[in-house]
């Protein structure tokens, strides 16, 4: 098993393990600092960045809305844990040079053509989408996927299963070409 | 800044910098694994879940932190799951790696994580309809496989974690 990829990544066994350590200790650390457990996550900062959107156009709207309540407006620890993934994937792909502007990915291209409206439509849809299902489902890959199944939740499980299930069944129709 | 959000922005920073470095935060790769041709993120989620199981199951256990169970909605796991399976097969990204695709480059991100905004602003507007229907068919409560099979999770951990490497064992065998 090798340690690195042959562009310079890391063996995802690796990287993996780490995010396993980092867990760990930010569990601990959040307990010790914040008074509060908090586990890695992703999908609830997407309502409180929509909700903080949605407060300058309309103020009311978000301030009587019973979700935006229970999630709370505002930027706390998840927010800006979202906010560094960002940082941290620019600080290491320009390290390693791995960064890359990418407009359409090859999978892509190859069933849908280069065209830039076809794919941010497809990503924009599949968006809205997923986000709605990863707030009925209480979470997404990490929230699920990682923290969930290391607490060994029941929810977890099989939310991860659906997540994949249909994932796959989903890619298989969008991105193989029927053999005609 | 206060304190908590500086801890998160640390947190994320690492985060971000190991999804990028296990390769986990692309297009190709995340709908590589749903087209079961390249199983890197599941290498890569499996051996966090591995190692963090065990660090979080003694934690637990010692009582220096509480675990914080997601409940076991059937209508919210199982439409909630398949709709996140759908939407993350066109647009490729999942909400934490759609961030990170666009630090490294992938601009198209944008557009998921557009997308993903106007779905959480969505959810929030029809949360009062899915309370009343897809949420109220069976909630089974905030509970954890420990619960359920009323055994030590010093069981489920090595079962669990001797078929994570199994499945490694597998992956690798087949060029995955």
């Amino acid at each position: 098993m090798r340690l690195k990829t042959e562009d310079g990544g890391w063996s995802p066994y690796l990287a993996g393990a780490l995010v396993g350590v980092l867990a760990i200790v930010s569990v601990y650390a959040t307990t010790q600092w914040m008074g509060k457990t908090n586990y890695l996550g992703a999908s609830t900062t997407f309502v409180r960045a929509a909700g903080l959107l949605e407060r300058t156009v309309f103020p009311d709207r978000v301030a009587g809305n019973e979700y935006f309540t229970k999630e709370k407006v505002r930027v706390d620890w998840q927010f800006m844990l979202v906010v560094g993934i960002f940082f941290g994937a620019l600080i290491a792909s320009t390290a390693d040079k791995s960064f890359k502007w990418e407009s359409v990915p090859p999978t892509w291209e190859e069933r849908f053509g280069p065209s830039i409206g076809k794919r941010g439509s497809g990503a924009f849809l599949g968006g809205v989408l997923a986000m709605v299902g990863a707030r009925m489902a209480d979470g997404c890959p990490s929230g699920h996927g990682l923290s969930g199944m290391m607490q060994l939740s029941v929810s977890s499980f099989i939310a991860l299963a659906m997540f994949f299930g249909t994932g796959v069944l989903v890619a298989g129709l969008v991105y193989r070409r029927r053999a005609s | 800044m206060s304190f908590e959000q500086i801890l998160g922005l640390i947190t994320g920073t690492a985060f971000g910098f190991l999804l990028q470095k296990g390769r986990v935060l692309r297009f190709e790769k995340q709908v590589g694994a749903m087209l079961l041709k390249d199983m890197t993120i599941f290498k890569f989620m499996l051996s966090a879940i591995l190692v963090g199981m065990v660090g979080i199951q003694l934690l637990a256990g010692t009582g220096i932190i509480v675990l914080s169970h997601k409940a076991m909605n059937m209508g919210a796991v199982l439409v909630g799951g398949g709709l996140f399976g759908c939407g993350w097969a066109v647009m490729g990204f999942c909400p934490g790696t759609s961030i990170g695709a666009l630090g490294e480059g992938r601009w198209h991100a944008v557009f998921a994580i557009a997308g993903m905004v106007v779905g959480a602003a969505l959810y929030a507007e029809l949360y009062p309809l899915f309370k009343s229907t897809v949420l109220a068919w069976k909630d089974f409560g905030k509970i954890g496989l420990v619960e359920v099979l009323h055994i030590s999770p010093w069981l489920i951990v090595p079962v669990f974690g001797a078929g994570i490497l199994w499945m490694f064992v597998w992956f690798e065998r087949k060029n995955l």
